[in-house]
């Protein structure tokens, strides 16, 4: 369990101040000047040692991340663009960030910048988040007016720049191409890759997109060392990690834990436990709604990082987890999810604009039973043309809740479409 | 140079090619819709995925560039089994409507269903229906056949320059609109080929003929001076459509909606056969006999200064060979090819050709556009010009009437003013001229078919020996022509002779009686009320297909073919010559326009001596060489032309005030009234009460 002295997200909860006072109170601003003099090179190692992966869902190597960056000066200018649009169901830690200790992420703004070479930032918010957004932009103002980004940013000498821009509302924003078109003011769609944003990103230049975790506990790891860092957690999965807790739990919260927690270590300790008790836990998705969920048995000794949640087929996402007992409806909780891939998807391209539809349909069905055996393998087959077909990972997205409900609970289903049929021909 | 092996074949490939493209060059073929050669990449189809060494998942093979030492498997199950699986997806969806759908036959969709498609739908559910939207009035939408390509959303974005069409919303009610307006591009139809589907077809075309009912025959395009190469189907004797032919050096795959869409004109107001002027003055029915016995009777013992020939803008240059040596037989010079009184001079090619050719104005870094309106006057040069804007490093200049030519531009004035500014140096322009290094010029007839416009040819002439565009390889001096008959007129000579009259001198002695006779070969653009009234003026003979401006006048009339119903030949604006071939046959009794002439060469008795098309096209040659270098350009050496003068201060004007209607053809088909109407380009009308 996470000891406080390792804690970086002191203010989580919003008990102390949020501004700049509090903040600075927090260590937070400590002589960031200190940290760029490492060079750029430097923090990208430091980083790179750490080995911090991206907190966004997809775990990619952060330093490695940064090191795709042009490493000489050109005409064109790079960027860092914060990903601030948590909008996968389930997932609301970056909120609290935001809201409650913006300065920290401002601060990771500014190194991870520093370390890419970046002229500006830009910070995407989502705009349901709007008492966030405020919040950011008056840490925003706060840090210009300190001198802490701007010109000669903390009197480092170098410039830097942090724009907020909101959001309208749409899943796919959150995609990083996605989010990049619609910074443009176009319409949010993905990009293609290659080539990637590293080399062709905001406005065609070099641009490095990260989630708001990710920029906020980097200046930390540059103050206390990498080794700091990879002492919390298991190999290849290091650090801190804040954990999203939903769903039926007695005590439903955001908390920063070490990686590698146990699940049931982090749903009894911290979020009161299961309602009803371990034993009347039916299934969790580890990860946010898009990935695979997993059934009681297998969530008694799974641990909570990227490897294990991947060997056991599932992932830890964004790591929200939402808790399902025994009263859940599985098969109408992820037809559910279903709906929501469907409404969220960009339509561009063909495997997903048509899949996500036909895959809820089919799942509406499945929900009373209406349907008949063989669509149960049709539907898995309908996932896997889906899936890894598609431009972006929405439709892998979409995929994946309903491999995992028929890979766990197939009985469940098969069931219902036994039921249904008796019924129907006892109606008869 | 990457190498890459794709389906354990070698291959070396250029560089920044994409795996599609190599795949191609390696000879496999790649299914796609959304994917198309001269459109920016979508990849959204998902159709054309391939399995690469290393990747995990299959990639989009339309995007994905090559790389050295890639390794690219088509013909895997993997790959069968995505490309059945994004068929499927796309089908799901799809009205099985085919029978009815006017794309059946030549549908993407049909054809690469019956590679990946399955003999049955796995899909239970019902099927999504999009409401039609109203693209004007050439495209018919069918919206619930779309399958989200985007392709028409690139064409009008790229290619036509006009943002007037895109996707709205998201998911599964991705719906492809215009807002409920027409498309504003003379480029529109090209939407309509490359919808891989049946959601944008051709609205004058709908339900007419099924493709495997047609007659394919490859011509060339008259309706402008661009000689875009086209294929015209027919059924029976009846032009069904006309379409495009590639031809990367004039207008790629494109034509304009005029080009496209006029042959709907060509059944309409068709004069099927010889008509003579009674003793009452109405126009009577007669047989070839008594209509070549009538001319000849009335130019029997006329002397040739009193005899004038014009020739108009659809004339075939055979027809014009053949009137140009019985105008001869005739002993008249009074000859001329110009109808709209161009100051074009005939004694220098290069100065009356598009010298840079329409593929070489990628080239250019610099254009100075005088009394032209490209969008209009020749599209597809206008979409080769914005082609280039797009590259990047092009500047142009407009010197004429304001207009929106889907690319950026420097207005520099409205008429010679501004010009005689250029050709003196002065102005920011001028500077961008200096400092490029293929600049070029093109000159419009709204610049030539003034008075002073052979003033103004000179002053185009030195604005291009001033500014470098007369280089080794590299001739930037161009004129745009309208009428796809003029350059083959120019170059056969059919102008005036060393006394003869040229349009203005033919027009004013039929004014005061010293022309008797004029024979109009086509020739409908031309004020008719010099000519007088039937039976007070001189006798005129019209030798047309559409009873226009010209057969109203005549006295006689000898019923000609149009362009798809003869083998003809034409030189487009660059100077190329391009063969045209029948594709249909002339209506009634209507023949062959230079069998016409060789008919009545011997009635008025100076037969012409050739007796066949090989003949005739031997005698062209030997008038002017050009005519044996079918589809070549060769470099028209320099030369002095234009007449150095004062320039008047009035305004360039284009001669094109509505681009749906210029010439015999376009003037008669209804589609082209409807775009006439639809862009509110014809005069006004008021409501007659039954208006509708």
């Amino acid at each position: 369990m996470l000891q406080d002295k390792d804690r970086i997200f002191t203010n989580l909860y919003g008990q102390d101040d949020w501004s700049l006072a509090g903040a600075r109170r927090r260590g937070i601003w400590d002589n960031t000047k200190a940290l760029l003099e490492l060079g750029r090179e430097q923090i990208v190692e430091t980083i790179k040692d750490s080995g911090l992966r991206g907190r966004g869902g997809a775990g990619f190597p952060t330093g490695l991340k940064w090191s795709f960056m042009p490493k000489e000066p050109s005409e064109r200018p790079s960027y860092l663009v914060v990903n601030a649009d948590e909008s996968e169901p389930g997932s609301c830690k970056d909120r609290e960030i935001l809201r409650n200790d913006p300065h920290r992420l401002l601060e990771g703004c500014l190194v991870a910048g520093f370390a890419m070479g970046a002229s500006a930032c830009y910070i995407y918010i989502r705009g349901e988040y709007f008492h966030e957004g405020s919040q950011v932009q008056k840490a925003i103002d706060e840090a210009y007016d300190a001198g802490l980004i701007g010109k000669n940013a903390g009197g480092s000498g170098y410039d830097y720049d942090i724009y907020l821009h909101r959001g309208a509302g749409a899943y796919i924003c959150g995609e990083e191409t996605a989010l990049l078109e619609s910074l443009e003011g176009k319409k949010g769609q993905p990009r293609l890759k290659p080539p990637f944003p590293a080399a062709v990103g905001l406005y065609g230049c070099p641009t490095t997109i990260n989630n708001v975790e990710t920029i906020a506990v980097t200046p930390e790891i540059l103050r206390r060392g990498a080794d700091w860092w990879t002492a919390l957690g298991r190999p290849n999965n290091t650090g801190t990690k804040i954990f999203s807790i939903s769903g039926h739990v007695n005590k439903p919260l955001n908390v920063e834990e070490e990686m590698g927690i146990p699940m049931k270590e982090l749903i009894e300790k911290h979020a009161g436990g299961v309602i009803g008790g371990w034993d009347n836990l039916l299934a969790v998705i580890p990860g946010g709604s898009s990935v695979p969920c997993l059934p009681a048995p297998i969530c008694n000794t799974m641990l909570m990082d990227f490897d294990s949640l991947r060997e056991a087929q599932s992932g830890l996402g964004t790591a929200a987890v939402i808790v399902m007992n025994k009263s859940t409806d599985i098969v109408d909780a992820i037809a559910r999810l279903s709906h929501f891939y469907m409404h969220e998807s960009c339509g561009q391209c063909t495997p997903c604009r048509e899949g996500t539809g036909w895959m809820y349909r089919v799942m509406t069905r499945l929900v009373r039973g209406e349907a008949e055996m063989e669509e149960i393998d049709t539907l898995l087959d309908v996932t896997y043309q889906v899936e890894g077909h598609t431009i972006c990972a929405l439709g892998d997205a979409a995929a994946w809740p309903i491999q995992g409900l028929l890979r766990h609970f197939r009985p469940e289903v098969e069931r219902r479409i036994l039921d249904y049929q008796k019924s129907r021909a006892a109606a008869e | 140079m990457p190498k890459l092996t794709i389906d354990g074949k070698e291959i070396e490939v250029a560089d920044g090619l994409t795996v599609l493209q190599a795949c191609e060059l390696a000879g496999v073929e790649i299914p796609r819709f959304c994917y198309h050669d001269r459109l920016s990449v979508a990849g959204n189809c998902r159709m054309c995925l391939v399995e690469m060494e290393r990747a995990p998942k299959p990639i989009a093979s339309c995007a994905m560039p090559v790389g050295e030492g890639m390794v690219i498997k088509t013909d895997t199950d993997k790959v069968t089994k995505a490309r059945q699986g994004v068929m499927e997806f796309l089908l799901i969806n799809h009205p099985l409507d085919c029978p009815i759908c006017d794309q059946g036959g030549e549908c993407d969709l049909q054809d690469q269903a019956m590679a990946y498609g399955f003999d049955r739908s796995r899909y239970q559910e019902n099927k999504r229906a999009v409401s039609e939207k109203y693209m004007g009035p050439l495209i018919k939408t069918i919206m619930t056949r779309c399958i989200q390509c985007t392709r028409c959303v690139r064409f009008a974005t790229e290619v036509a320059g006009v943002e007037e069409i895109g996707l709205v919303n998201r998911g599964e009610h991705a719906e492809i609109t215009t807002l409920e307006q027409a498309v504003g591009s003379e480029l529109s139809g090209n939407m309509v080929d490359v919808c891989p589907v049946g959601a944008l077809t051709s609205r004058p075309y709908a339900f007419a003929a099924r493709p495997w009912e047609l007659r394919k025959t490859d011509s060339i395009d008259v309706m402008d001076a661009v000689g875009s190469n086209i294929r015209i189907d027919t059924r029976g004797r009846e032009v069904m459509r006309v379409l495009p032919r590639l031809h990367e050096d004039i207008n790629e795959e494109w034509i304009s909606d005029k080009t496209r869409h006029a042959c709907d004109g060509l059944g309409r107001q068709r004069l099927d056969r010889p008509y003579l002027r009674n003793a009452e003055g109405r126009l009577e029915a007669v047989s070839w006999g008594d209509a070549f016995a009538a001319i000849a009777a009335r130019l029997k013992g006329l002397s040739g200064d009193k005899i004038a020939a014009v020739a108009g803008d659809l004339s075939d240059a055979e027809a014009m060979m053949a009137l140009k040596d019985l105008m001869k037989g005739l002993g008249s010079e009074n000859l001329d090819c110009r109808q709209d009184g161009a100051k074009l001079d005939p004694a220098t090619r290069a100065g009356y050709l598009f010298n840079t050719t329409i593929a070489g104005i990628e080239k250019a870094d610099a254009a100075l556009l005088i009394g032209t309106n490209p969008r209009w006057e020749g599209p597809l040069v206008n979409a080769r010009l914005r082609k280039r804007a797009l590259m990047g490093g092009f500047k142009v200049g407009l010197i004429g009437q304001q207009v929106d030519l889907t690319y950026g531009y420097d207005y520099l004035g409205a008429g010679p003013e501004s010009l005689s500014e250029i050709a003196e140096g002065r102005g920011a322009f001028a500077e961008i001229l200096e400092k490029a290094e293929r600049p070029m010029l093109i000159l419009g007839m709204g610049a030539l078919t003034r008075p002073d416009g052979a003033a103004v040819l000179a002053a185009a002439r030195k604005v291009a020996e001033r500014y470098g565009m007369l280089a080794e390889g590299w001739n930037g001096f161009n004129v745009l022509h309208t009428a796809a008959g003029r350059v083959a007129g120019l170059d056969l000579g059919f102008v005036p002779g060393a006394n003869g009259r040229d349009l203005e001198g033919i027009l004013k002695g039929a004014e005061d009686g010293a022309i008797q006779a004029v024979y109009l070969l086509g020739a409908d653009e031309i004020d008719m009320g010099r000519l007088g009234q039937p039976g007070q003026g001189p006798f005129v003979i019209y030798q047309g297909h559409h009873g226009d401006a010209g057969a109203h006048r005549a006295d006689v009339i000898l019923p000609g073919a149009a362009y798809p119903e003869k083998n003809a030949t034409y030189v487009n604006t660059e100077g190329r010559v391009q063969l045209a071939r029948l594709a249909s046959f002339p209506p009634g009794e209507a023949r062959e326009d230079w069998t016409i002439l060789r008919a009545l060469s011997e009635a008025v008795g100076e037969r012409l001596p050739y007796d066949n098309l090989g003949e005739l096209r031997q005698r062209m040659i030997q008038a002017n060489p050009v005519f044996a270098a079918v589809d070549q350009i060769e470099a028209a050496p320099w030369g002095s032309f234009g007449e150095a003068g004062t320039m008047e201060a009035t305004p360039f004007v284009s001669p094109i005030g509505n681009f749906y209607m210029t010439d015999p053809i376009s003037r008669a088909s209804a589609t082209m009234a409807e775009c006439t109407e639809a862009f509110g380009l014809g005069a006004k009308r008021g409501a007659t009460g039954t208006h509708g």
